[in-house]
């Protein structure tokens, strides 16, 4: 059983960490875009532009 | 698509947001629990672990009622002045029939995990009814009426039925005896005691508030006392092997 | 509004479902009431069954009252706003604030002077610390997050509430609960699991009502008039969809009987402790923070009149806090008979934690960067960035309380509820208070709060209070904790258990003093949302509706 243990555990410590790793750089590339600035000005000012 | 396509998706179309923050949530949950299930070293093989007996789950279901779990622990941390102050660290296994754990997260009194044989049943009938009585400076609250009222045991069997579909060995013979069982556990020589042994070993089967003898009736304070004092005292640490379950 | 008309007025399918299915359950309870095991069981059937029929009643009456034609969703191309059920929940949570708020003081005060107890079942520490923390939690929070959500998503929406009575049942309905629970753990009704005590069929009932908030949330996102969804929806959506969640795994149980108000967790030991502290943790992970984060990106941007400081971190904030929050759980289970693979994780992503924390109390105060000195002259806002600072603080702490080491020490003790509260006081009731603030003179159509040096009172004496809370909190739980594990020069444990009970006294004291001025600030807060709500309505409003007047 430690065994599984260990195996799952290097998995995790390895591929698992670069994995997560992965995503958070494809979230942070597609949110940081440039040429999305309009938009997202336009989302922030919801609050206050309303009637 | 572009990236940025990609993510508008979740700002435009709430049920795919829905959904997205569903998966991500359930990721952590679904590591970190389902394991336990399957890992068979969770819960380590020990000799001497058996379900309550009726008069123990009765007085576990007043600690429960009480919310005791608010100032008391049931966790022996494996860290050395615990160990000293309380006994041998808990071990999973020590609360496997537990519905609900009732581990805490608090200690405003002592950890209870390993108070069973501690204090006599004299001393805890007195602390219940007035715990400065014997700790002068406790801020416990005193619990008088445990002693006064009676203990209601007409659904007991009910209750193992339901801790038998859960999975707790609880077998029919159990639950059928289990009032008779929760009388004679709280009873001085009582008839059936050899049957509640077979059924229940090492149970402790006394007059726990020694009024039951005189008033023929079993107290709250009796379930309850009945309760404290199995607390701990499954596993016998002189012949557990520590290293048997190392994980 | 009262429109002739020609149509013949009808039940709307709404109206007939709710009152057969309320018929049905008032005749059920009454049978349980009937068969109930125990009184307090009983007691609780009659309510069901009083309550429900009460309904029935309510629903038919406000047919009779009622225009044929449903509300519209617009009038003049305007979105016609429902702020009834909002002004419910926001003097429901003013009153349950005040409630859970007297009920911590009298807990604090049981454990200086044992004496407080009455020696009663109903009084002793064990059953009021659970109707505090719920009653804070669930009733005063629960309440500010319905009403706040529900505001937020229609004016971000720029739509109407989804439903005719389904809004009304989620606020009447979760105030039931509240009820219900609260009475229960009076009555020794409870199921003793931390933050999820309410027995199954107060659970069952939350269920169904949380079902029904959920549809009514989404299905006004669904219906809004604006490309994107606020990111404060984000949050409040991910705060519903996951307690959600959380409550359905951590309360299964199976009942006893349908006469018992006793169930068992079908969840055992180990496990248990697991599940309960995955819920646990999370509880504050979505209700305490995801929800009132939705709060934040609304409230202080619109009192600042300044957009949130960056769109982008809250959307890199919001993900990163929702998948990170959900591993945290075990810290609260540290050398315990948890497996220790399961500690570390959830060690490694409490300390993770921390940096979407930060990110999102930047976001917070740095929308008031060129505006500062509103912070001088707006106690409102003042009090909800400081609310953000006591977010940033309680969430530094916290993961360094999740530190294996540092957690063997503070873990049991005090210094756990000093954390807490930090947070709880602090930032939830610092954020909640200030949305109460602005939402007020808006629902209310109000030119502005009654008395704005009254809210300067408020915030300072709660101020004073929290300051002495946390403090003394600090002090006594890391005395205690170095008390229990301190070796005299032979070897031996040095105090007895007693020892550090008593060492405790002077700072439980100094806490309640605390918990004294944080109430006495609450206090001036209804009387000044009292007369607030007292004075006559603006009237310079260019618009003749009076649900139109822009904010501020």
């Amino acid at each position: 059983m430690s065994d599984t243990y260990m195996a799952l555990a290097e998995f995790a410590q390895s591929w698992g960490l670069l994995y997560f790793v992965a995503v958070f750089v494809v979230v942070l590339l597609i949110v940081m875009r440039p040429s999305q600035k309009q938009r997202y000005d336009q989302a922030a000012r919801l609050p206050l532009s309303e009637d | 698509m572009s990236l940025w396509e990609r993510h508008k998706i979740f700002e435009t179309n709430s049920l795919v947001l829905f959904f997205g923050a569903l998966v991500v949530i359930a990721i952590g949950g679904i590591v970190e629990i389902v394991p336990l299930f399957y890992l068979k070293n969770t819960i380590e093989t020990v000799d001497g672990v058996r379900p309550y007996t009726p008069l123990e789950l009765a007085g576990r279901n007043i600690y429960v009622r009480e919310g005791c779990y608010n100032c008391h622990s049931q966790m022996v941390r494996s860290l050395r002045d615990e160990v000293e102050r309380y006994g041998h660290y808990s071990l999973a296994a020590e609360s496997m029939y537990d519905r609900p754990f009732q581990w805490g997260s608090k200690r405003t009194g002592p950890d209870l995990a390993r108070v069973g044989g501690k204090y006599s049943d004299t001393w805890h009938l007195d602390h219940l009814n007035a715990p400065s009585s014997v700790v002068p400076s406790t801020v416990m609250p005193a619990y008088p009426w445990l002693a006064e009222t009676e203990l209601d045991i007409r659904y007991i069997g009910e209750d193992l039925i339901v801790q038998q579909t859960l999975g707790v060995p609880y077998t029919d013979e159990m639950i059928e005896t289990a009032r008779r069982d929760a009388v004679t556990q709280g009873t001085l020589d009582a008839l059936d005691s050899e049957g509640l042994l077979e059924r229940y070993p090492n149970a402790n089967i006394r007059d726990f508030t020694g009024t039951v003898a005189a008033t023929g009736r079993l107290t709250e304070a009796d379930a309850l006392i009945a309760y404290l004092q199995s607390l701990g005292t499954a596993i016998d640490f002189n012949l557990y092997d520590d290293s048997a379950n190392i994980r | 509004m009262a429109n002739p008309t020609i149509d013949r007025k009808s039940f709307t399918h709404g109206e007939f479902g709710v009152a057969i299915a309320l018929t049905v359950l008032a005749v059920f309870s009454l049978v349980v009431a009937g068969k109930a095991h125990s009184t307090a069981y009983s007691f609780h059937a009659v309510l069901f069954a009083a309550a429900s029929a009460y309904f029935v009643y309510k629903i038919v009456d406000r047919f009779y009252s009622r225009p044929a034609e449903p509300e519209p969703l617009e009038i003049d191309g305007k979105p016609n706003y429902n702020y009834g059920p909002i002004k419910f929940a926001t003097i429901a949570g003013l009153f349950w604030g005040i409630a859970g708020f007297t009920v911590g003081l009298w807990a604090a005060l049981e454990l200086a002077f044992p004496v407080l107890n009455f020696d009663l079942p109903w009084t002793t520490f064990g059953r009021i610390r659970p109707l505090h923390t719920s009653a804070v939690i669930f009733a005063f929070g629960g309440n500010v997050l319905i009403a706040t959500s529900f505001y937020v998503v229609q004016r971000t929406s720029r739509a109407r509430m989804v439903g005719d009575l389904a809004p009304w049942f989620v606020v009447i309905g979760y105030n039931f609960f509240i009820l219900i629970a609260g009475t229960g753990y009076l009555l020794g009704v409870t199921q003793s699991k931390e933050y999820a005590e309410p027995e199954w069929y107060a659970d069952l009932w939350l269920t169904v009502v949380w079902v029904v908030y959920l549809m009514v949330f989404l299905g006004t996102i669904m219906r809004r008039k604006e490309p994107h969804i606020y990111v404060a929806n984000w949050f409040f959506l991910a705060f519903i969809l996951t307690i959600a969640v959380l409550h359905l795994g951590n309360n299964a149980a199976i009942p006893v009987s349908v006469f018992s108000s006793k169930s068992y967790i079908v969840w055992a030991g180990v496990q248990d402790a697991m599940i309960q502290w995955w819920y646990g943790h999370n509880a504050v992970g979505f209700f305490l923070t995801a929800g009132f984060l939705g709060i934040m990106y609304y409230f202080i941007p619109k009192r600042a009149d300044r957009p949130i400081y960056s769109y982008r971190l809250s959307i890199v904030h919001f993900w990163s806090l929702i998948f990170l929050y959900i591993w945290a759980g075990p810290h609260h289970l540290h050398y315990t008979a948890l497996p220790d693979w399961a500690q570390t994780l959830g060690m490694t992503f409490s300390i993770m934690l921390w940096m979407p924390s930060w990110g999102g109390m930047i976001n917070g105060i740095m929308t008031l960067s060129g505006a500062w000195d509103k912070l001088r002259t707006d106690p409102v806002l003042r009090m909800m960035v400081v609310s953000v600072a006591f977010y940033g603080m309680s969430t530094f702490e916290g993961p360094l309380m999740s530190v294996k080491v540092v957690n063997s020490l503070s873990h049991y003790t005090d210094w756990t509820i000093g954390h807490v509260h930090s947070g709880a006081l602090g930032w939830v009731g610092y954020i909640s208070f200030g949305a109460i603030y602005c939402l007020v003179p808006w629902l209310w159509n109000r030119k502005g709060l009654w008395s704005l040096k009254l809210v300067e009172w408020h915030f300072w004496l709660s101020s004073i209070g929290i300051v002495l809370y946390i403090t003394s909190m600090w002090v006594a739980g890391i005395l205690q904790g170095l008390m229990w594990r301190a070796y005299n020069s032979l070897g031996f444990l040095e105090y007895s258990f007693v020892e550090t009970v008593e060492a405790m006294h002077p700072f439980y004291l100094i806490r309640a003093l605390g918990g004294l001025l944080f109430l006495a600030g609450a206090l001036l807060m209804v009387v000044n949302i009292w007369k607030t709500i007292a004075s006559p309505e603006a009237s310079a409003a260019p618009e003749a509706r009076p649900v139109m007047v822009p904010a501020e």
